[in-house]
Parts: structure tokens; C-alpha cells; sequence
């Protein structure tokens, strides 16, 4: 949807590249650039305003290299300057130094409080090896107390909650509950609203007074417009907020307002969310987040997200045969339905930088695998791991249990015997399943989709280099960077 | 319908007030220049316009006063608001679909938290006050409890429900629903769907699903499909329009939470981009809080604040 900034700006560049430096009047069509590409991924207009004149001011008599690309050059600035603005110091949550740990939860309706709740508790206890209680203190919503509950046995952690209570009596009783139970960290899920109201923030901070949480945590929705900075303000003048979390982050949203509630609230930006199930928790990484922003694409949450659902032990499996080239055909199937299980073809490339606008005109066959399924399932145990005994008879076997052509079956023989081939050279290299993921994009784009960042890939639609040349040098630089520091 | 507009414009005044501290003040006896432009462009990206959209407008009043159409800053206000209601009533299907040889199926879909459920209820409401027999399923079967809520407010307005247990399948929901329809001869089938991001393609598959089944029980169904959209959202809200009509074919929206600090412009990108009708706007938390859209009457709100400002000035 979105032209890669880097893409842009490069263009932009090119006309001022040999100029020696930077200069006010050279500049500025690649600070518009920045602009859209803040307000596009909605940073509020008055906090990219001030960004951008903090990065002209960086930028100015910068030199500008021919050996260089001065535009990903000037990306790294505005990058930089960006990673900087977001991150600052990570803060851990703060825990109690004696007694139960408090941790209040709010924000807008529809926000992702309750089910954030859950996700928190979930991490609290299985990585920090706390004893959480689910508060419900939400008494608005019809059946969020029974959302919790439910939530809260999924998770293993109790819950409690007061029919028809006030929130605030609730809150404070939470805590004599906590105690008898032997608890030490309390989660309260706070009722939203659809625009900050004076009885809200009244409720919210007569809780605050009772509880006394160590953490107000401002729960903000991914995908919100301008008004992000409105609402964080105003949360942040009515409660001492001590950090807060970006829910829906595994949507397609820039989330540009998670800069502009790093500099309305001050406060640090903790977790993120990243899906519908209960350890979909992530710390929050300030350079994901900058790339991200500037539509960069993310090619580390690319790379996570294959670890997530490709299971340890079955890449060390899968590893072991491509170095010894045992790779069957049902491997090569378990790994087609660990790629569907990513998300789709489409969704996982649109990760990839400088991918989206390409893939606008290349549609990825799943229909191609489909078939490629079907004949595969159409096989033997035996055919699949010795393709070489397809006789005639058992091909044709195999193509009408498929309802595929026998060209259809040779194809995909062939290119398998090739792919085998290719493994072979590959798999000492020992990468990751990268050898198979390669192959495959071979097989389906003939030669187009690889998949770099999975470790193997070689061409991607020919635009790999633009993007991840320009993340590539970022690295480089912060490595630099903090090689300086040391000294 | 007066009292609910009247609301309407209340909870707009707040939009009126954004596009209104700085437009109307640029607008008030003042030459129109850069700066202005300059100005106003930055007035509609607070009001979630989208910055390509906002300098498309202002090159466009950069145009008509070179033309000579516009002379004076005060004209730019009718100009704006000509211009988004016209757009927004190019669209013809603004009424709900109907089918005519039985009940009609209206899917409502879309992200997490958007109101779904709620929009549900109040769609249920404003149905059955206009006498028509409506039927609630609970296809939301993932979220823990959004059966629950289906539920009470099913009861609250006083509708059957067709509920299965959770983690069912939804379109199995929505073949008896259509069934209890059918049987039950009522006019309408509101499917509450799980939210789901737009860029999940496993759970855009599943809502092809449902809607396969809907169609196979009863021809032509799902007569409507709403994407329900959160009026604070920014610039996602287009990519979400283009993906879900892209999956299930949308046929209108729904505008929720109009009555939040939400500026309201994405409706103008929207129109502008996906050319999607508005079929309704919900802004409150009561069930009849609920209308059908209207863009004459939307757009005089929108712009409310200022004309009075103006005025007053």
C-alpha cells in the first residue's frame, strides 16, 4: 500500500547526490518525504513537526557521498533519531520491594485491556515466576467480568470479581483477596470508554488512591489516528502513568502513534501485542518500531515469526536431512504447510522491505500449492521418500487421485530431483530449512520468490537490496556505535 | 430522528471544534495565501484526512481561487463541505439491502475492538423498532464471553440468538441461524463475527467460509457484509476497507465510537479511496444510539462548530 520510504527518498537523493553537503535548500523535498511518511503512519502532525526540524538540524552539512547512497544515508539519520525518541532506557516492570505488586491497566474501549490483562499475567508468571490475581473492574461492559474468568483459566490464574460491585470497592478489596490467597502480583482490568469522561477518570483515580499501583499502564490500540495524542494527554494529566503497551501490532498499522505517546506522556513504551493468542507479549523494540514507522518493513519480526511456528526440534531434524540430503517429499510438504502456517505467502512477504509495492502485481499460486499438496498426499509413504520407483502405472495412479496432469507430476519431480540437487550444495552451508525455502519459492515463481531473512534466499522480486541494504548499514553503524561507547 | 441529530451534532461539535479552533480562525476576513493553505492542509491531517488527501484538497482551493471560483477565505468553508457530502452521496446504495424472498443475511465484520458486537445489538434494535423480525448469531465463537455479550444484549433488546458452544465453528452458527430464519420466518440474520486482522489470510478463508454457507442456505445471502470501523482509527482504516473488500466483498460500512475524540476524516479518505457507502454511525453506548447515515446532514455537523463560530465572529 505504502512505497518504501528508502525507495523514496533514494530517488530524492539522487538529484542532490555529489553535492558535497546538506543544505537547507537541498534538503528539503526529502524532509517532505519524512513528513508523509510520519503522518501516513499517523505520528500526531505537531510531534512530526518537531521531529522533523530536530533531524534538519542533524542533518545539516552532513556531507553527502557518491560512494555512499546519500538517501539511505539520510535514512539513517531520521532512523536513528527515531530509535532514539522511542527507546531511551528500558524500563523493566517495577515490583514491589515488599507486598503484592499492583499493576492498573486503562485505556480507550476496544483498546485490548482485558485480553492484555491476560497476556500479562500469563508472562508474569511463566517467566518471572509471580503469583498473579485477575481483578475485574470492569463492571460496564456486558460480560467482561465472564471474559476474564474465562481468560483467567486458560492461563491458570485466578480471578476476582464482584458481580454488580463498584469498581473501586472491588479494586481495594482485590487486595485483602491477594493476601489470603498468597498472591503478590494484582492485575486490575479497568473499565474503558469511548471518549475520556470526567466519571472515568474520577473511577480511575480513586482506584489509584486505594491500590497504590506500582504500574499505570496506558493501553493503546495500534492502528489509532491523530486523536492518540488527546487521549494519552489526557490520561496522563488525570493518572500517574508509568508506561504503556501498543495492542494489534500484528496488524498491517505503522502504529506512528506510539511516538507521539512517547513524547506527550513521557513515559516508556513496555510491551507490545502481537495476536490472538495468550503469549502473544513482546518487550518493545525501539528499532523494529522506527523501521516500522517509517515503512521499512521488519524483517526481524519476519524471522521470529517462522521461529514461532517451526518447531525446535523439527528445523534440527529437517537440518540434519538437508546435510545429508535425506529431504523427502514429506518434508518438503511439512515445510509448504509451516510457510501457509505463517499467515499466508502474501502477508509474511509483505514483511519484507521494499516488498509490498512489488507484490502489488505478482500473485503468489496458492492454488500451485494446493496442487503440489495433492499430488504429494496422492503418494505412497514409500513414493515420498524414493520418488525414483514412480513407475507409468504409478503415476497415473497418482495423477488421478490428484486430479493433476502427468506434465503437472514431471514438473514437480523434476524440480524436486533439482531442488534435491541444490540442497545438497547448500546444506553444509547449514542453514536453517533455508535450502528447502528457497527451493520452494523456486518451484512455485520459477525462480522469484525466495526468502531471504529465512536464511537462504537469493533473488526477491530483485528489490532485496534497496531496503535491507539500508538496514544492513544501520546495523553496521549502531554496531559501530556501540563499539565507541565501549571505548 | 431530530433528537438523535441533535446528538449527532453534539458529539460532532467536538469535530467541529478541531477543524474549528484552526480553520475557522484562518477562515475569518483573511487573505487566502500560502500560509493559509499551508494551514488549512495541516487542519484536515488533525482531522485524520491523510496528508496526500489533505494537500490534494488544498491544491484543489489553490486551484478555484486561481480560477477565480474562490475570492474570499470565507467561501473555502462551503466549498469543504459541498465537496465531502457530495462524495459521500455519489453513493447510491446508502439503504440496506434487502432480500425479497425471505430473510435477509447482514454479515458485520471486522478488527479486534472495533464494536462488532455492540453495533450488532444496536443494528438488532433499530431493526425491530421498525417492526421487522430479527435473529442474533453468535458467530464470534474465539473470544472467550462474546457469546455471553451477544446474549445479554439479545435479551436486553429483546431478539432470539442462535449460540453454539465456544471454539465451535462459526459458519455452522450461521447455517442454523439461517435455518432458525427460515423456520422461525423472520425477516432479518445479524452475524456477530470474531474480529480478526485484516492481513490474516487463514482467518479472512474462514470468513469466506461463512459466507459460502450463508449463500448455499439462502440464495443471494449475505445480502449485506458491514465492515464495522472504529472512527478513532487512522490511516490503517483504508488498508483494512481494501483488504476486507478485497476477502468478502464489503457492501457498506459501519462508523462506531463517532462520539469519541474521533476527527472523523478517515470517512473522507475512505470515500474518496474505496468509494464504500456509510450505512450507519453509532455513537454512543446505548442501544439506540444508532442511525442510518445521512451525508447531507453528517456533513452540516461535521461543520457545525464553525458556521456558528463564524457567526459569532
Amino acid at each position: 500500500m505504502f512505497e518504501s520510504i528508502s525507495d523514496k527518498l533514494t530517488t530524492v537523493f539522487r538529484t542532490i547526490a555529489g553535492k558535497a553537503k546538506i543544505t537547507e535548500d537541498n534538503i528539503q523535498e526529502a524532509m517532505r518525504e519524512v513528513r508523509v511518511a510520519l503522518l501516513e503512519a499517523d505520528v500526531n502532525l505537531q510531534v512530526a513537526r518537531d521531529f522533523i526540524a530536530g533531524v534538519k538540524e542533524e542533518a545539516l552539512g552532513e556531507k553527502v557521498l557518491n560512494a555512499v547512497n546519500p538517501g539511505e544515508q539520510f535514512i539513517k539519520i531520521v532512523h536513528d533519531r527515531l530509535v532514539e525518541l522511542l527507546g531511551g532506557e528500558r524500563e523493566e516492570i517495577k515490583w514491589a520491594a515488599q507486598g503484592p505488586t499492583v499493576i492498573m491497566l486503562c485505556g480507550l474501549q476496544g483498546a485490548g485491556k482485558t485480553t492484555t490483562v491476560a497476556k500479562l499475567a500469563s508472562r508474569f508468571k511463566n517467566q518471572n515466576r509471580r503469583k498473579p490475581l485477575l481483578v475485574a473492574a470492569d463492571v460496564q461492559r456486558p460480560a467482561a467480568i465472564e471474559q476474564l474468568k474465562i481468560l483467567g483459566q486458560q492461563i491458570g490464574v485466578p480471578v476476582y470479581a464482584e458481580l454488580g460491585g463498584d469498581p473501586v470497592q472491588i479494586c481495594a478489596q482485590a487486595l485483602e483477596v491477594a493476601r489470603m490467597q498468597g498472591a503478590d502480583t494484582i492485575l486490575l482490568d479497568t473499565a474503558g470508554r469511548l471518549h475520556v469522561d470526567d466519571a472515568l477518570m474520577f473511577e480511575l483515580e480513586n482506584i489509584v488512591a486505594r491500590t497504590k499501583p506500582q504500574e499505570i499502564l496506558f493501553v493503546c490500540d495500534a492502528m489509532i489516528g491523530q486523536s492518540a495524542v488527546d487521549t494519552a494527554a489526557e490520561f496522563r494529566k488525570r493518572l500517574p502513568l508509568t508506561g504503556a503497551i501498543m495492542t494489534k501490532m500484528d496488524s498491517d498499522a505503522r502504529g506512528g502513534s506510539a511516538l507521539s505517546l512517547r513524547e506527550v506522556t513521557g513515559v516508556p513504551l513496555k510491551f507490545v501485542t502481537v495476536g490472538e493468542k495468550l503469549d502473544a507479549l513482546e518487550e518493545f523494540h525501539p528499532d523494529r518500531m522506527a523501521g516500522r514507522i517509517l515503512g521499512m518493513g521488519d524483517v526481524v519480526s519476519l524471522v521470529e515469526k517462522a521461529q514461532a511456528v517451526v518447531d525446535e526440534k523439527d528445523a534440527q531434524a529437517m537440518q540434519k536431512k538437508l546435510m545429508e540430503n535425506t529431504f523427502t517429499l514429506d518434508d518438503f510438504l511439512k515445510q509448504m504447510n509451516q510457510l501457509r502456517k505463517m499467515g499466508g505467502m502474501k502477508s509474511l512477504l509483505s514483511l519484507l522491505p521494499g516488498i509490498g509495492q512489488a507484490l502489488k502485481d505478482i500473485e503468489i499460486p496458492e492454488k500451485e500449492i494446493k496442487g503440489i499438496e495433492a499430488m504429494i498426499q496422492s503418494m505412497t509413504s514409500d513414493e515420498r521418500e524414493n520418488p525414483e520407483i514412480l513407475s507409468d502405472s504409478r503415476r497415473r495412479r497418482i495423477t488421478r487421485g490428484s486430479g493433476k496432469t502427468m506434465k503437472e507430476l514431471g514438473d514437480l519431480l523434476k524440480q524436486f530431483g533439482e531442488m534435491k540437487k541444490m540442497v545438497g550444495k547448500m546444506g553444509k552451508a547449514g542453514m536453517f530449512g533455508g535450502g528447502g525455502m528457497e527451493a520452494l519459492g523456486n518451484m512455485l515463481g520459477g525462480g522469484a520468490a525466495g526468502l531471504p531473512g529465512m536464511g537462504g534466499g537469493r533473488s526477491m522480486f530483485g528489490s532485496k537490496k534497496q531496503g535491507t541494504k539500508a538496514q544492513r548499514d544501520i546495523k553496521k553503524e549502531r554496531k559501530k556505535n556501540k563499539k565507541k561507547r565501549r571505548k | 430522528m431530530a433528537g438523535f441529530f441533535g446528538k449527532l451534532k453534539a458529539a460532532l461539535k467536538k469535530t467541529g471544534q478541531v477543524l474549528n479552533t484552526p480553520v475557522s480562525e484562518l477562515l475569518i476576513r483573511r487573505k487566502i495565501d500560502e500560509a493559509l493553505l499551508d494551514e488549512l492542509e495541516e487542519a484536515l491531517i488533525a482531522a485524520d484526512v491523510g496528508p496526500r488527501l489533505a494537500l490534494d484538497i488544498s491544491e484543489q482551493i489553490r486551484q478555484k481561487y486561481r480560477n477565480k471560483e474562490i475570492e474570499h477565505a470565507e467561501e473555502i468553508l462551503d466549498f469543504l463541505k459541498n465537496m465531502l457530502a457530495e462524495g459521500l452521496a455519489a453513493e447510491t446504495e446508502m439503504s440496506l439491502g434487502r432480500n425479497p424472498d425471505g430473510p435477509t443475511v447482514i454479515l458485520l465484520i471486522g478488527v479486534n475492538g472495533t464494536g462488532k458486537t455492540t453495533t450488532t445489538a444496536k443494528l438488532a434494535r433499530f431493526l425491530t423498532d421498525q417492526g421487522h423480525g430479527v435473529l442474533l448469531a453468535a458467530a464470534d465463537t474465539f473470544r472467550a464471553a462474546a457469546g455471553e455479550q451477544l446474549d445479554i444484549w439479545a435479551s436486553r433488546v429483546g431478539v432470539d440468538i442462535v449460540r453454539h458452544k465456544d471454539g465451535a465453528d462459526p459458519a455452522a452458527v450461521v447455517f442454523d441461524a439461517c435455518d432458525a430464519a427460515l423456520a422461525r420466518k423472520l425477516d432479518y440474520v445479524l452475524v456477530d463475527t470474531a474480529g480478526r486482522i485484516h492481513t490474516k489470510s487463514n482467518l479472512m478463508q474462514q470468513l469466506e467460509k461463512i459466507h459460502r454457507v450463508a449463500g448455499k442456505k439462502i440464495a443471494g445471502a449475505p445480502h449485506e457484509v458491514l465492515l464495522v470501523l472504529d472512527a478513532t482509527t487512522g490511516q490503517n482504516a483504508l488498508s483494512q476497507a481494501k483488504l476486507f473488500t478485497e476477502g468478502v466483498g464489503v457492501t457498506g460500512l459501519v462508523l462506531t465510537k463517532l462520539d469519541g475524540t474521533a476527527k472523523g476524516g478517515i470517512v473522507i479518505a475512505i470515500n474518496r479511496e474505496i468509494r464504500l457507502p456509510i450505512k450507519f454511525v453509532g455513537l454512543g453506548e446505548k442501544e439506540t444510539d444508532f442511525a442510518p447515515f445521512d451525508p447531507h446532514e453528517f456533513t452540516d455537523a461535521l461543520f457545525a462548530g464553525i458556521a456558528t463560530t463564524e457567526k459569532e465572529g
